[in-house]
């Protein structure tokens, strides 16, 4: 077994921020060990935007908790370069924090210094467009403005790496439409590499730079696709709907496999 | 191709705008008029009526002897008197001082026992349901054995109250760390929280509201806990509590005195609760927009 799971410190110059070669996964399931993840090679280049896609039981949450050190992989190694940034679907910000000191907690368990906490946190709330939102308490703050404030966090992290889990998933069409400007703008400002999973194609095409389809039960790349549309896109788009619509025929037909036996 | 005069950015900076005000609900201030109508009205017409209950009692002559039911004009006497002999206020803070210390040694243990309790394993199967049927005994129990092991004493009556708000403060404890949402622990991993920092800044802070139910549940533990022990064992040397008091009354077969010092039990039970647990478990609830305005 070649479990190998290591976090390189900074290194000077990293080729990947992300890379995961023949990664396997499995579970023990009630009916014997079930396999979740099937050899799954990526690689993720500094400042790449790639969206993971697939149906339901593909497996791209757990590949996302292996990514983020949450899990262990049964074979295969997984790099990172440093401690990758989570985000989920719920906005999982501390109600007894206000927006800002949410950030904070998270340049404190990073070692920032007390004195320079308020004014990166600021800086990032600015940077999300919340300014002034800073002693707002989570449950007073919109759905739209709470994954805005976990992304300020996320990104207060400071990692090369943003991993996300559907994260705009829950959010009303519009907001969910203002919110992927946003992440384009500010990947775009930063320069992270972001590893965004979602099930919704159409999100998928008008975020990433590559997309990388995976098959259900096992979760395996199915296939990939360079989206060289340029930023900025809009979902509405023509090319980002015809890509859309190449890349669902072939997801229905992943799934369409599962119904014929 | 999508044509807009403003930049992308722009466009989406003041869409965001719009969109915040309008799904942010404007907070304020209850008045206070209305405070006073929906918070103070409702209990003061409820004493206003025990009163009325009480004093028709005795003037339509349903209950017509003093020893067995003494008119609340008798009863004020009697506190007032104690208030102008100047031993009222020596009898309610024997007995708070008394509650109030023991309860924070109680919580001093109940803290550790409870996280410990919450955390590990082997402890939990080990005295988890000890804890939960403690509560259930009632802590009167205790007395005869602690004036045994410890005299008829203070520490006798810190003992009694330990033994009756430990229980209390350490269940709220693991319930409260019961109920912490799995995300939140995954968050706090994913930052770098795990171990005691994760205890610290995770943990702790979320299983804060059921902590406070129990420190809430604790203090009554702790005040019926110490009626219990001042009842049965009253002595002389130790200082006339609020429940001696109503010892002395009973022997004494003074009715008046004794109901002065049943309300006042209740009384200070409820002021200590309405002072400091409350204001502190609407505090955590509200902080966390867990406590809808009513």
């Amino acid at each position: 077994m070649a479990t190998t799971t290591t976090l390189a410190k900074a290194a000077e110059a990293v080729a990947y921020a992300a890379r995961l070669e023949h990664v396997s996964k499995s579970f023990t399931a009630p009916g014997g060990r079930q396999l979740v993840l099937d050899d799954i090679s990526i690689d993720v280049a500094p400042g790449e935007f790639v969206t993971l896609l697939g149906a339901s039981g593909c497996g791209k949450s757990t590949l996302l908790n292996l990514v983020a050190g949450l899990d262990r992989p049964t074979a295969g190694s997984i790099t990172t370069d440093g401690r990758p940034a989570l985000m989920f679907q719920e906005h999982a910000l501390f109600p007894w924090l206000t927006a800002g000191k949410n950030i904070e907690l998270a340049l404190k368990l990073r070692g920032v210094a007390k004195s320079e906490r308020r004014g990166k946190a600021e800086e990032l709330l600015e940077l999300v467009r919340l300014k002034g939102a800073y002693g707002k308490r989570v449950h007073e703050l919109s759905g739209g403005m709470r994954q805005r404030v976990a992304m300020a966090r996320a990104l207060a992290q400071e990692s090369n790496l943003l991993l996300m889990d559907e994260p705009f998933a829950a959010l009303d069409a519009i907001t969910r439409d203002v919110l992927h400007d946003e992440l384009t703008r500010i990947w775009a400002e930063t320069g992270l590499s972001v590893l965004f999973v979602t099930h919704n194609v159409r999100e998928a095409v008008r975020l990433a730079q590559r997309v990388v389809l995976l098959s259900s039960r096992p979760g395996r790349i199915a296939r990939e696709w360079t989206v060289d549309i340029p930023q900025p896109r809009r979902i509405e788009d023509a090319p980002v709907a015809e890509l859309s619509l190449e890349i669902t025929e072939v997801l229905r037909g992943e799934i369409r496999r599962h119904g014929q036996h | 191709m999508a044509s807009t005069e403003t930049t992308p950015a722009q466009d989406a900076g003041s869409i965001e705008a719009g969109l915040d005000a309008l799904e942010t609900a404007a907070t304020g201030r209850t008045p206070l008029r209305q405070t006073l109508l929906t918070k103070v009205l409702p209990p003061l017409t409820a004493i206003v009526v025990v009163l009325a209950v009480w004093q028709g009692l005795i003037s339509l002559k349903v209950v017509d002897d003093p020893t067995r039911l003494p008119s609340p004009a008798a009863v004020w006497h009697v506190v007032r008197q104690s208030w102008l002999e100047g031993t009222l206020l020596g009898y309610i803070w024997t007995s708070v001082s008394r509650g109030l210390l023991g309860f924070c040694f109680a919580l001093l243990i109940g803290t550790p026992l409870g996280l410990l309790v919450a955390r590990v394993r082997f402890v939990r199967a080990a005295i988890g349901p000890i804890l939960s049927g403690l509560q259930s005994l009632p802590s009167v129990a205790w007395v005869p054995p602690a004036v045994i092991w410890l005299g008829l004493n203070n520490s006798m009556m810190y003992a009694v109250i330990l033994l009756g708000a430990v229980p209390s403060i350490a269940n709220g404890l693991v319930s409260g760390v019961d109920q912490v949402p799995p995300l939140f622990l995954r968050a706090g991993r994913t930052m770098g929280a795990t171990g005691l920092k994760g205890t610290w800044h995770v943990t702790l802070p979320a299983a804060l509201p059921g902590y406070v139910a129990g420190m809430k549940q604790g203090w009554a533990f702790s005040w019926r806990s110490l009626m219990a022990a001042e009842i049965i064992a009253s002595f002389p040397d130790l200082g006339v509590g609020l429940g001696q008091l109503l010892e002395n009354a009973r022997t004494a077969s003074d009715m008046a005195m004794v109901f002065e010092a049943i309300l006042l039990i209740l009384f200070v039970g409820i002021a200590i609760d309405l002072l400091i647990f409350s204001p502190l478990e609407r505090w955590v609830l509200r902080s966390r927009g867990l406590l809808v305005k009513g």
